[in-house]
């Protein structure tokens, strides 16, 4: 028997959820409340929704010449 | 999508670290090249300023190699760049910002309370390839720029740049639980601020975009 999860619990939860880092009987405790609660499962989804998108790498662009003129900076300053 | 884009071999960058303290100076660089998106966006994760972040990341590879002997390698050379960058981003904010009360050292008992997630019942999924939308990735700015320093740091650090809970910690100099509970924060937080946009917003090409990932 499955003891159960309030949402607060969950939600306290989600992120640790999400990267795998929970013991086995909490893990499966958000599991069998996710099956019955279309809001925390949406909350859940989304957030994993969000750390897959931002993984990505696109949303954030290094400002153009960034790398030259980090090259001049470290390589301006030598023999002085 | 890892901190850097092609993460050289601990022996590579050991080499070029021997030839840095023997006075190379190119080797530097070679070094560096590796992390400077990673540096760049530690710095700006701080400032939140592309022209203050880019100034940072170049005063900070700068202390980098001066410091370079000093680095203990315990830890990844990555891990030590960011940490770098980051208390040198904390001390330049705070000197521009002195006139203005924020704490940017929260104490390790920060209470970080309980973030109620806003209801929205159905988000579904934002498919990867409307990244290559401005808006979408333009919202997904706003939204992280809306975090508290602490929360957006960390959350920049571990998910925009992929760090481990442990190197996140090591970088901002607090406890993985601290990192663990700010990042439980900063996500739901920028969750809650993207998800309106989405129901019907951040697909507004009905699905017809390109599936190149599996999610």
């Amino acid at each position: 028997m499955i003891v159960e999860i309030s949402c607060l619990e969950v939600w306290k939860e989600v992120s640790n959820y999400i990267d795998g880092d929970l013991d086995p009987e909490l893990r499966r405790r958000i599991e069998e409340h996710l099956k019955v609660c279309r809001h925390c499962t949406a909350i859940v989804d989304g957030t994993r929704n969000v750390v897959r998108l931002v993984a990505d790498g696109q949303s954030f662009d290094l400002p153009q010449g960034f790398g030259e003129r980090l090259k001049r900076r470290i390589l301006g300053e030598s023999g002085d | 999508m890892a901190v850097a884009r092609q993460q050289p071999e601990a022996s590579v960058e050991n080499a070029l670290i021997e030839r840095v303290i023997a006075g190379d100076r190119e080797a530097f660089y070679e070094l560096i090249r590796p992390y400077e998106r990673a540096i760049y966006l530690a710095a700006h994760s701080v400032t939140q300023n592309p022209a203050d972040a880019e100034e940072i990341a170049q005063e900070a590879a700068l202390k980098a190699f001066t410091h370079l002997k000093d680095f203990r390698r315990e830890s990844k050379f990555s891990t030590w760049i960011i940490q770098i960058t980051i208390n040198e981003s904390r001390m330049r904010h705070r000197k521009q910002r002195a006139h203005l009360y924020e704490s940017l050292d929260e104490p390790e008992t920060t209470e970080d309370g309980n973030y109620m997630p806003r209801d929205c019942a159905d988000w579904r999924e934002i498919p990867s390839e409307a990244l290559e939308r401005k808006e979408l990735r333009d919202a997904i700015q706003r939204a992280i720029a809306s975090l508290a320093p602490k929360y957006r740091e960390v959350f920049m650090l571990r998910d925009v740049q992929n760090l481990s809970i442990a190197d996140t910690a090591k970088a901002l100099n607090i406890s993985e639980a601290n990192v663990k509970t700010r990042l439980l924060r900063a996500r739901l937080q920028v969750r809650d601020a993207l998800a309106p946009g989405y129901d019907g917003g951040w697909q507004a090409g009905g699905g017809s975009w390109k599936k190149v990932r599996p999610w």
